[in-house]
C-alpha cells in the first residue's frame, strides 16, 4: 500500500472510531430521521377531513333538510346546528368551528319560484389556504347536491362546460405522497450539514488540528477522511429514510433505485460540503452549530419548493432559490417516487447540484490550506 | 436573591454574546434578512400557473373561454399544443403546471345547448399545487358558465353560493404565513442565544467556577435568561414594525395581549434552551438537542400546515409545543383582533411549560457534573 493510502486509511479510521465512541454522530445519522420522518408523515398533512362546519337552518324544512344532509354525510365536513346566525358567528369568533353555512328563512321560497335563492358561506380566512381548500370543498358539495335535485325532478342540469379533472402522478390527491419525499430532502440537508459543521470545528477549539497539521498528512487528504465516513452514515439515514417512504407511507417509487441512490450520493456530498465549508470559515462550535441551523432548516423548507410553489414567488426571491440545494432535490426526488426517470428534470437538476459540489469544494480547498494563525 | 447578582451575571452573559462580532451578527442579521425573504417566499397563492392548451375546436366558444384565461393574472399560457401527444412530455418535463384540452366539437356542443366536457391535466407532483390551481380553474369556468346562461336566456341554477372570508378577506396567504416567521424566527434567536450558555461554559470548564461563586442557582438561572428574554423582545419588537409596515399585515386586537403572549412564549423558549443546555455536557450535544427540538416544533406548530389535520396522538404531542399557542396568538391579535378574553386558552399552557423546564434547568445545573 502506497504512504498516500495508508495516511488515508488511518485518517478515516481515526474519524471512525470517533465516531463510534460519541454516540452522537451516530444518533444524528440513523435516530433523527427515523423520528423526524415518523413525526413528519403523519403529523404534515394538507388534506383537510372533517372540517366542523356550523350550519344555521332559520326555517327547516324538506329542502333545507336535504342539503344539511348532503354537508352531514360529506367525509369533508363534521357540520354542527346552531339556532341562530349570531350563535354560529361567535363560535366562528372563538375558532369552535371553520365556516358557516347560512340559508335564511326565505330560502326553499325563492328557491322553488325559480329565483336564484342565495346560500351564505363565512368561512375563516386566517389560514387562507385550508380557506381555499374548504370553499372548495364546500362548492363541490353544494354542485352535487344541485345536480342531485334536478335529477330528481326529472330536469337534469346541464352546464355549459363541464370541468374533467386529472390528476396525474397522484389521483387520490394525497398530500403525504409528496410531503413525504420534500421531508427527506429537508430532513437530509439538516443531517449532512450537522454532521460536519461541527466536526472540523471542533478540531480547532480542542487543540487537535495543530496536532494534526504537524502529521505528514496533506490537508485534502485530511478533509477527504473526514468525509468518508461521514458520507456512509448520511447514506445510511438516507437508506433507513426511503425504506420508511415506500413501506410505512405507502410512497411509490416508479424510477430504478440506482438513479434514487445517485442523486442522493450527489445531494449527501453537496450537503457535507456545506458543513465542512461553514467549519473550515467559524472554526469554532458555538458559531457553526448557529450557521448550520440558520443555513440549513429553514430555507430548505421555504425556499426549496416543498410546500411553496416556486413560480409564484417574487423574482429575485426565485433567484435567491437557485443556491439552496434542497431545491433541486426536492425536485428530483418528487419525480423520481411520483413520476418516473424523467431526464429533462433528473439531469438539469443533477447538473446544478454537481456545479454546485465543484464550487464548494474549490471554496473548502481555498479556506483550509493548512496554516495557523 | 441578590438583585446585583444577578445584574453582573446577565451583563458577563450579554458580553460573551455581543462580544464576538460573528456571533453580534448572528443574532441580529439573519431573522431580519430570513423575514424579508420568506415574507416574499411563503405563500400558498399562485400567480403565473404555467399552463398549455390543446384546442383542436378553435370555434368561438373555446376562444372565448381561453381569452379568459389569457385574461387572468393567475395563468399564464407558455404553450399551445398541435397534438394529443404533446400533452404528456408538457407535463412530465415539468414545462407547464396543467394542459387544458378541449374536445374538437366544444363549441359546437355549447351552442347546441348540451353540456360540453373541457379536460383539464394537472401535475399532481405537489397536490396541494395542483388542487390551487384546479380551485381557479373551477372559479374561472364557474362564472364563464354564468355568463353564458345569462346571455343566451337559460335558467340559472336554482340556489346560489356566496362565500366570504372574514379576517383575512383576500384569502391572501401572506396574512397568514408571515404571522407565522414572527414564531418560528423568535423560536430560533432565543434558543441560540440560550442553548449553547451553559454547555460552552460546562466545555470550557468555566461553569464549575460560577457554581463555586456566592451566586445560587436561582440568580444564575435568572441571570442566563435575561439575554434571551431582553434580546427576544427587542427582536419582537423589530420584526412586528417590519411586518405591520412593509408587509402591511394589520394589528387589529389589543397589543397589550399581544405582548403578554410574546413574554409568555420567551419565557417557555428561554427555559427549553437552557434546559437543554444544562442536559448537554458538549457544545455539541447542546446545538443537537436544539436541533432536535426547533424542527418539529416548527413543523408541528400550524405554521404551514393545520394542526387539525394531523392524527390525534400528534396533535396530543403539540401541546407541549409553545409555538402552537404562540401562533394562535399572533393570528389572533393581528388578523381576528382578539383580546386578553378570547386568548387566554392560549396563555395559560405556556405557563407550565415555562415553570417545568426553568425549574429543570436550575435543579440540573448543579447536578449534572461530569
Amino acid at each position: 500500500m502506497t504512504p498516500r493510502g495508508r495516511r488515508l486509511l488511518g485518517m478515516i479510521r481515526k474519524e471512525s472510531l470517533q465516531i463510534l465512541r460519541d454516540p452522537s454522530s451516530i444518533s444524528i445519522a440513523f435516530v433523527m430521521p427515523v423520528v423526524l420522518l415518523l413525526l413528519f408523515g403523519y403529523g404534515v398533512s394538507l388534506d383537510a377531513r372533517s372540517i366542523p362546519l356550523g350550519i344555521v337552518i332559520e326555517q327547516p324544512d324538506t329542502t333545507t333538510q336535504s342539503l344539511a344532509g348532503a354537508f352531514e354525510r360529506s367525509e369533508f365536513f363534521a357540520p354542527r346546528r346552531y339556532g341562530s346566525i349570531q350563535q354560529a358567528q361567535q363560535a366562528l369568533a372563538e375558532r369552535r368551528i371553520d365556516g358557516v353555512l347560512w340559508l335564511r328563512n326565505d330560502f326553499s321560497r325563492r328557491a322553488l319560484r325559480g329565483d336564484t335563492a342565495p346560500i351564505g358561506v363565512f368561512v375563516n380566512g386566517v389560514d387562507s389556504n385550508q380557506a381555499n381548500i374548504t370553499r372548495g370543498y364546500i362548492q363541490g358539495t353544494w354542485l352535487a347536491w344541485l345536480q342531485h335535485v334536478a335529477g330528481a325532478r326529472g330536469r337534469p342540469l346541464t352546464l355549459p362546460v363541464a370541468l374533467e379533472q386529472r390528476i396525474w402522478f397522484n389521483p387520490a390527491v394525497s398530500s403525504r405522497l409528496f410531503l413525504v419525499p420534500g421531508l427527506i430532502a429537508i430532513i437530509m440537508t439538516m443531517i449532512g450539514s450537522l454532521l460536519t459543521a461541527m466536526v472540523v470545528a471542533r478540531e480547532w477549539e480542542r487543540g487537535t488540528m495543530e496536532a494534526l497539521l504537524v502529521t505528514p498528512l496533506h490537508m485534502a487528504e485530511m478533509l477527504f477522511g473526514k468525509l468518508v465516513p461521514y458520507f456512509l452514515l448520511g447514506m445510511g439515514g438516507m437508506l433507513l429514510s426511503v425504506a420508511m417512504a415506500l413501506l410505512l407511507f405507502d410512497v411509490p417509487l416508479r424510477s430504478p433505485l440506482w438513479l434514487l441512490a445517485g442523486s442522493s450520493a450527489l445531494f449527501m456530498l453537496l450537503s457535507l460540503a456545506i458543513g465542512l465549508l461553514i467549519s473550515i470559515v467559524t472554526r469554532n462550535q458555538f458559531l457553526a452549530g448557529q450557521v448550520a441551523l440558520v443555513v440549513s432548516f429553514l430555507p430548505s423548507f421555504l425556499l426549496s419548493g416543498f410546500l411553496f410553489d416556486i413560480h409564484s414567488m417574487p423574482q429575485w426571491v426565485q433567484t435567491l432559490t437557485y443556491l439552496v440545494p434542497a431545491r433541486y432535490f426536492v425536485a428530483m426526488l418528487q419525480t423520481l417516487f411520483l413520476a418516473g426517470p424523467v431526464w429533462p428534470v433528473l439531469l438539469a437538476n443533477g447538473a446544478a447540484m454537481l456545479l454546485m459540489l465543484v464550487v464548494l469544494t474549490v471554496a473548502v480547498v481555498r479556506k483550509s490550506r493548512k496554516r495557523l494563525d | 436573591m441578590n438583585p446585583w447578582h444577578i445584574l453582573a451575571l446577565a451583563r458577563k452573559e450579554f458580553l460573551a454574546l455581543l462580544r464576538d462580532r460573528r456571533s453580534r451578527i448572528i443574532i441580529i442579521v439573519p431573522p431580519i434578512l430570513q423575514l424579508f425573504i420568506f415574507g416574499f417566499a411563503a405563500s400558498y397563492d399562485l400567480d403565473d400557473v404555467p399552463i398549455a392548451i390543446y384546442n383542436p375546436d378553435g370555434g368561438s366558444v373555446s376562444r372565448e373561454l381561453v381569452a379568459r384565461f389569457e385574461g387572468s393574472p393567475h395563468f399564464s399560457i407558455r404553450q399551445r399544443l398541435g397534438a394529443d401527444d404533446q400533452v404528456a412530455p408538457a407535463i412530465n418535463n415539468r414545462q407547464v403546471l396543467m394542459v387544458l384540452r378541449f374536445g374538437p366539437d366544444f363549441s359546437s356542443r355549447v351552442l347546441q345547448g348540451r353540456s360540453a366536457p373541457l379536460q383539464v391535466i394537472v401535475d399532481g407532483r405537489n397536490s396541494n399545487t395542483a388542487m390551487t390551481a384546479l380551485n381557479y380553474v373551477r372559479e374561472l369556468v364557474l362564472a364563464f358558465n354564468r355568463d353564458l346562461q345569462q346571455r343566451r336566456g337559460q335558467p340559472l341554477p336554482p340556489v346560489q353560493l356566496t362565500v366570504r372570508a372574514w379576517y383575512n378577506e383576500n384569502l391572501q396567504s401572506r396574512w397568514f404565513i408571515v404571522p407565522g416567521i414572527i414564531g418560528s424566527l423568535l423560536l430560533v434567536v432565543t434558543l441560540l442565544v440560550t442553548a449553547l450558555s451553559v454547555a460552552r461554559e460546562r466545555e470550557q470548564g468555566t461553569f464549575d467556577q460560577l457554581l463555586v461563586t456566592p451566586l445560587r442557582p436561582l440568580e444564575i438561572l435568572i441571570g442566563k435568561s435575561l439575554p434571551g428574554i431582553i434580546i427576544g423582545l427587542l427582536e419582537a419588537t423589530l420584526i412586528l414594525l417590519l411586518m405591520v409596515y412593509f408587509f402591511e399585515v394589520p394589528v387589529r386586537g389589543s397589543l397589550p395581549a399581544l405582548y403578554t403572549g410574546i413574554l409568555l412564549f420567551l419565557l417557555a423558549t428561554v427555559g427549553v434552551g437552557l434546559m437543554i443546555s444544562s442536559i448537554a455536557l458538549t457544545q455539541q450535544q447542546a446545538i443537537l438537542g436544539t436541533f432536535l427540538f426547533i424542527v418539529p416544533a416548527v413543523i408541528l406548530s400550524g405554521f404551514t400546515t393545520p394542526i387539525a389535520n394531523m392524527p390525534e396522538a400528534v396533535q396530543w404531542m403539540t401541546t407541549i409545543n409553545p409555538l402552537r399557542y404562540f401562533l394562535v396568538i399572533v393570528r389572533g391579535v393581528t388578523l381576528e383582533g382578539d383580546g386578553f378574553a378570547l386568548l387566554a386558552g392560549q396563555f395559560w399552557p405556556m405557563l407550565p411549560i415555562a415553570l417545568t423546564t426553568l425549574t429543570l434547568a436550575g435543579w440540573l445545573f448543579r447536578h449534572r457534573m461530569q
